[in-house]
């Protein structure tokens, strides 16, 4: 069919170099493994890290930060700094005050009363946190800049530091910003969809029984491999700027740039080279960004900050750190009636981008798969003169699962049920999808059973429960205990409505622009931006899929506001649900459009002509066709075209979710505990997973153990704690405990396959998963070990001593039975009261 | 981040080493294997305002015998000192200590001398000089001095060794006869320092135990022997008796309260690993 | 001072400050980024080179140190576009995400399998503790140098576990997952 395409030179020149243009499709990229794209750079080293970038007269910028948690600023003399050699410039935050901006975005105002202070790139008056910005100096090297920092003099005036929320929220405490008169950031309360908690507890009189826990979810640091830098090139005389940024958001970045320092936003170009993790620290405008710029256009030089991992855990938003009361409260028979929820939610000094949206999102999320008559949420939002949290993989949903996941087992426990079976009588079941959650959501679908049975199936339950059964009889100095997470989350943030029904700046669609080109190969253009999950490959799956052309011949465009001009970017696992949805939506009107021409070009009736496989052909006659890779060729030479086409075959398609996608799955721990030195080591850990549909089963399987390490990591290892002073005494990787490959299990994973109904992939996400569901995992093995010894709870990370702690009877063990307001049972305990008290006492120690 | 500057001289003998030690004044800095001190400096931790490199001081490097000792220079790296064979054969303590010092790769850099110098009682190669009666040799101007290990270490980071001193070799008494061996290490990730460590070397006969070493890590601000253990070890062959014996390890102890551990926790971990050392080297199992 | 070294093949001489860290002279003096730098402290070894046939960390290692050292970087691992047994099976085994601790990764799992070229799984695990990964969760990571030590030893890749595997390795050793 060539000949009769007629393009000229071009069809020349394909003729003479046949690979130029594309083989045909060979079938079945959806569902395929294939190896990734991204990993010729990324193992020979030829990676565009953004600290590999380097400019002409590039200069570096440090950073000088505050060694108080709290404190006035008297004075800051950089003038010493400046007599440096190679020194260029060095500014105090008051030196900057009138360029960098009256205050760094916040874009979750989660209730409209909530207390936003001022937050400034650099502190002028009060520095808040240990690692707040006081200074910059701009030197020709990063050697030169390093050392200058050091002849900066500053002068402070300490004040008290504010590190207990509960001590922060009493009367008389020290305040964190003295002109807002309180600590409190904010109060969120969400009575759910359904009937009044106190109410239905009450009414069901003595047939109720009530547990309730604390539970604390430790503050994390979320330890990107890569830390974060920044490069700004200026051209000064346009006063235009590219930034070059370790980002997830590279397009809201742009936004937020624009609206902090008056830079008009066409002015800005915004690119995420390849940037190495992110897990919700790189989702944020943070104020190296806004100084690298702002210095940039003052000097009219490019400048760079590259971030140390000292810097980083300090600068860099931390993740979680919520105390979580919870009451959960059933029939004897083990119906539940229904949840409340009372969070304390540590903000940290200021306020990032969506600092406060975090503990809020989790909202939703708390009654999980369980139903339930009726549920309560309240969250209260708390300054403290700590680094800000913010959103950590998972983001709001770690948090909630945990807490479910832990005191379900807490009232089989107390029901002396076993926990799966109080867990199948209170799931939603299949047959009854979709489902209207209590917290308000839709789940469209869902097969909490299918997992479950496979889990229990991989995981040999019966055998393992004997295991431990007799090593519990025999009084064995090393116990095993079994634990259980059946959770789901929510993915594919996120419906525009909804995320402005919740107050959040922004909608939740993503964008996506698909081009042929002439030689039949595929630039495929997204506004999501990726740092390691496997876009290139994935993407190229979908469109290859959708075109019927070779996975080879697909490229992608992203992370550059210049050619991916719109997005919302990546994170809550929504790249694939929303910006792969749209990358699908657009293939089809290429499709479509490809379809109008090849009619045309066939001389048939466009209802006649059929695509499959690459390839158009004419019902009823099998030699008339054209690939659309001839159809993408013959639209570029545009000799023969429907009268009044454009000659391209691109187009755009931004797809906004009707729904948000909901993940599930079983996730099944056996640990040993050393009841004598408390070490907990995971002997067998199992997930399946229903994340619908699958694009590339090796990318699901990455991610899938990606997010186990770090939950894992949540319940054993990591913890950033703070000394009474408000020093970060784990601030570095010495103390912070980043688990490496021996700390870590095999995982054994399985899935089952319940597509998604909202979007046409059938598609759910997966790439917070392993996270969400782990954690609870563990600790449920943990304390189900230490069960025995009258241990109810064990403060995460359940550490040796907390655990050897825990079995002596120092801490966690008082479940204290009582009668509750609402009549009938109740139990109760602190959680982790001596534990508490154990890391109280090492603060002080250090 | 990065270190302050500092002026740089690499010796090639010891002679040239202590010279330039003495020329450089007390601010003044050995450079060893670099595994603590480079990573110190990059924080600005300290400023010395010389290093002086070992690494190319060849006389420093190396394992030989003198008789009845073992012989190590102190610029030994740690790699070296796991594959070497007399050490495998005569302080198979040591092998196994140092093999679960750090990493590889910073076992490539590390060195025997530079971690005993250090003296950082978490370290887990101090209990184990302590525990095989080691001999440290320090020169300077005034020459030649040897030290005994229970005499090197004095406090948290801090040893006998005189400012004009550089440690030149480790002597270690060769362990002869029906000898077993254990390094405990309790650590929470598998790079991070010991809570508490015990070292323990314990010679059996006829299915008792004849001798017994022990050295701790991290039960003080100096490595710990506990004397009383080795005695009361003596003529035990079950492991109640090993469990009876190790319930004083911690006996006499002060070990630090800090993120890592509070102080009762470690010396109850010290009791409990000195009885599983113990019986593991002396094959005790029940 | 003025240092000598060999990078990646190519003999360099430069004057560098005594303070100069071997990572940063590579990456900002003789630019050869492909090495990056993820700590302070030498835990997470993503910085790892090999200097004269052993891994080290590179921010740990003064520049002046190096002289007269033959370095090779994971820009000079692969023979030319032949990739390092070591390399391929990272692709092949998904043995990595973000990309970022990967050329430590890399550098650390080759020193490993010159050491000792039939490794356990196990004994993997323990030989690459001091290489941080945030992504992987370190599974296909041991897969991964485990494939290479059966590449290496002439016995072929191990099976990938995945299913649905694009182009499936051929079975020669008992993997399992």
């Amino acid at each position: 069919m060539t000949e009769q395409l007629d393009a000229g030179l071009v069809a020349q020149e394909i003729a003479e170099h046949p690979d130029a243009l594309s083989k045909p499709y060979a079938g079945g990229e959806l569902g395929r493994g294939r190896r990734r794209k991204e990993d010729a750079k990324l193992v020979t080293g030829q990676t565009n890290w953004t600290d590999n970038i380097t400019l002409p007269g590039l200069l570096h910028m440090t950073v000088l930060r505050s060694p108080m948690a709290h404190a006035r600023i008297l004075s800051v003399d950089v003038s010493a700094a400046l007599e440096m050699p190679g020194v260029i410039a060095a500014y105090s935050g008051a030196d900057l005050a009138d360029v960098m901006g009256a205050s760094m975005p916040c874009a979750w105002p989660v209730t409209p009363d909530m207390v936003s202070p001022v937050h400034t790139p650099l502190a002028t008056d009060e520095v808040r946190y240990v690692g707040d910005g006081v200074a910059v100096v701009i030197a020709r090297d990063r050697y030169a800049a390093a050392d200058a920092l050091e002849a900066i003099a500053v002068e402070y005036d300490q004040l008290p530091a504010v590190v207990d929320m509960e001590e922060a929220l009493k009367p008389g405490a020290p305040l964190v910003h003295s002109e807002k008169g309180t600590n409190q950031c904010f109060v969120f309360d969400f009575p759910g969809a359904g009937a009044d908690y106190a109410e239905t507890v009450k009414n069901a009189g003595d047939d109720a029984v009530v547990v309730r826990r604390r539970f604390r979810q430790q503050r994390l640091i979320p330890t990107p491999m890569e830390p974060r830098g920044v490069v700004v090139a200026p051209i000064a005389a346009a006063d235009e700027f590219t930034m070059w940024s370790t980002t997830q958001i590279p397009h809201i970045l742009r936004i937020m740039l624009a609206l902090t320092t008056g830079i008009p936003e066409h002015k800005l170009r915004v690119v995420a080279p390849d940037v190495g993790g992110g897990f919700g620290a790189k989702l944020n405008v943070y104020a190296e960004e806004i100084l690298c710029l702002v210095v940039a256009r003052k000097l009219g030089r490019p400048i760079k900050w590259t971030e140390s991992r000292s810097e980083n855990y300090q600068a860099t938003t931390h993740g979680r750190d919520q105390i979580q009361d919870i009451e959960i409260a059933c029939t004897k028979d083990g119906t539940l009636l229904g949840l409340k929820v009372e969070l304390l939610a540590d903000m940290g000094a200021y306020l990032q981008l969506i600092t406060p949206g975090v503990p809020v999102l989790g909202a939703f999320m708390f009654p999980a798969i369980y139903k339930m008559p009726s549920y309560h949420f309240t969250c209260t939002g708390v300054f403290t003169t700590k680094t800000p949290t913010d959103a950590y993989r998972g983001a709001g949903r770690p948090e909630a699962t945990y807490a479910i996941e832990r005191i379900m087992d807490e009232l089989a426990a107390e029901l002396g049920r076993d926990p799966m079976e109080l867990r199948r009588q209170n799931w939603i079941k299949h047959e009854e999808f979709p489902y209207e959650m209590v917290a308000g959501l839709t789940y469209d679908s869902g097969n909490y059973e299918a997992a479950t049975d496979k889990a229990e199936q991989m995981f040999d339950m019966a055998g393992l429960k004997a295991e431990r059964d007799r090593r519990r009889a025999s009084k064995d100095p090393v116990q095993i205990g079994i634990g259980i997470s059946t959770f789901t989350e929510m993915c594919g943030l996120a419906p525009s409505r909804v995320l402005g029904s919740l107050s959040y700046g922004a909608g939740g669609w993503e964008s996506a622009s698909v081009r042929m080109l002439p030689t039949g190969k595929v630039e495929v253009v997204s506004g999501a931006t990726p740092h390691g999950q496997g876009h290139h490959t994935s993407w190229s799956q979908i469109v290859a899929d959708s075109l019927g052309v070779p996975f080879e011949d697909v490229e992608l465009v992203a992370g550059d506001t210049r050619s991916s001009h719109k997005g919302m970017d990546t994170y809550g696992s929504r790249s694939l649900v929303v910006g792969g949805v749209a990358i699908h939506k657009a293939t089809g009107k290429v499709i479509e459009k490809a379809k109008r021409i090849a009619a045309h070009l066939l001389e048939a009736n466009e209802d006649d002509v059929e695509f499959g496989g690459g390839t158009f052909s004419v019902k009823g006659s099998p030699e008339a066709k054209l690939t659309i890779q001839e159809v993408a060729l013959a639209t570029f030479a545009a000799h023969n075209l429907p009268d009044g086409m454009e000659p391209t075959l691109d187009s755009d398609y931004v797809s906004d979710p009707e729904n948000f996608s909901y993940p599930h799955g079983t996730h099944l721990c056996a640990v040993e505990i050393d009841t004598e030195t408390g070490f907990t080591k995971i002997l067998k850990y199992v997930c399946v997973d229903d994340i619908g549909k699958i694009i590339n089963p090796v990318i699901v399987e990455g991610q899938i153990h990606g997010g186990l390490a770090q939950g894992i990591a949540q319940a054993l290892y990591e913890e950033a704690v703070y000394d009474a002073e408000g020093n970060l005494t784990t601030g570095s990787l010495v103390d912070y405990l980043v688990p490496a490959a021996p700390d870590l299990p095999h995982f054994d994973t399985g899935r089952t396959e319940t597509p998604a109904t909202s979007n046409p992939l059938g598609v759910k996400g997966v790439g917070e998963a392993g996270t969400i569901a782990s954690t609870p995992a563990v600790m449920n093995a943990v304390v189900d070990a230490v069960r025995q010894y009258g241990v109810n709870d064990i403060d995460m990370p359940a550490t040796p001593e907390r655990v050897w702690r825990a079995i002596n009877g120092e801490g966690s063990a008082r479940a204290t039975a009582g009668t509750v307001a609402y009549g009938g049972t109740s139990t109760g305990s602190t959680g982790g009261a001596a534990a508490d008290e154990a890391l109280d006492d090492n603060r002080s120690a250090l | 981040m990065i270190p302050a500057q500092f002026d740089y001289v690499a010796p090639t003998t010891l002679a040239e080493a202590i010279a330039a030690l003495g020329a450089a004044g007390e601010d003044a800095k050995i450079l060893a294997g670099g595994q603590s001190l480079i990573p110190v400096l990059r924080l600005r931790l300290a400023f010395p305002t010389t290093l002086i490199d070992l690494s190319r001081v060849s006389e420093l490097r190396g394992v030989g015998e003198d008789g009845d000792v073992l012989v190590i220079g102190a610029m030994t790296k740690h790699s070296d000192v796991i594959e070497d064979p007399l050490v495998r054969q005569y302080a198979a303590l040591l092998s196994e200590a140092t093999s679960t010092v750090a990493d590889p790769a910073v076992r490539h850099r590390g060195t025997f001398g530079g971690a005993l110098a250090h003296a950082d009682p978490a370290g887990d190669l101090a209990a184990v000089a302590l525990a095989l009666d080691a001999e440290l040799v320090a020169e300077g101007p005034g020459g030649r001095r040897t030290i005994a290990a229970k005499d090197f270490f004095v406090d948290y980071l801090e040893t006998s060794l005189s400012p004009d001193e550089i440690l030149a070799a480790v002597r270690i008494p060769k362990l002869t006869g029906d000898w077993g061996v254990r390094y405990e290490k309790f650590n929470r990730v598998a790079q991070a320092w010991a809570i508490v460590g015990v070292a323990t070397a314990v010679r059996t006969e006829g299915g008792s135990i004849a001798e017994a070493r022990i050295g701790l890590t991290n039960m003080g601000s100096t490595p710990v022997r506990p004397h009383s253990v080795e005695a009361a070890l003596v003529g035990a062959s079950t492991r109640e008796q090993v469990v009876a014996a190790a319930a004083s390890a911690a006996d006499g102890t002060n070990p630090p309260s800090d993120l890592g551990a509070k102080a009762d926790y470690r010396q109850h971990l010290a009791r409990v690993l000195t009885a599983r050392a113990v019986s593991q080297a002396a094959g005790i199992t029940s | 001072m003025r240092v000598s070294m060999k990078v990646d093949g190519v003999t360099y001489e430069d004057e560098v400050e005594p303070r100069t860290l071997l990572t940063h002279h590579l990456r900002d003096g003789l630019g050869r980024v492909g090495t990056p730098i993820g700590c302070d402290t030498s835990n997470c070894g993503s910085c790892t080179v090999s200097i004269d046939g052993e891994s080290v960390k590179s921010c740990s290692v003064l520049a002046v140190q190096a002289a007269g050292a033959d370095i090779t970087t994971i820009q000079g691992l692969a023979e030319g576009s032949e990739w390092h047994p070591v390399q391929k099976a990272f692709q092949q085994h998904h043995g990595l995400q973000c990309g970022y601790c990967t050329p430590g990764m890399i550098m650390a799992s080759v020193d490993l399998l010159t050491r000792n070229p039939s490794p356990t799984e196990d004994e993997v695990r323990h030989g690459l503790e001091g290489n941080l990964c945030r992504c992987t969760g370190y599974q296909n990571i041991v897969k991964a140098v485990l494939s290479a030590a059966s590449e290496l030893r002439g016995e072929g890749p191990i099976a990938g576990s995945f299913r649905d595997a694009d182009e499936p390795v051929p079975a020669t050793s008992g993997a399992s997952s």
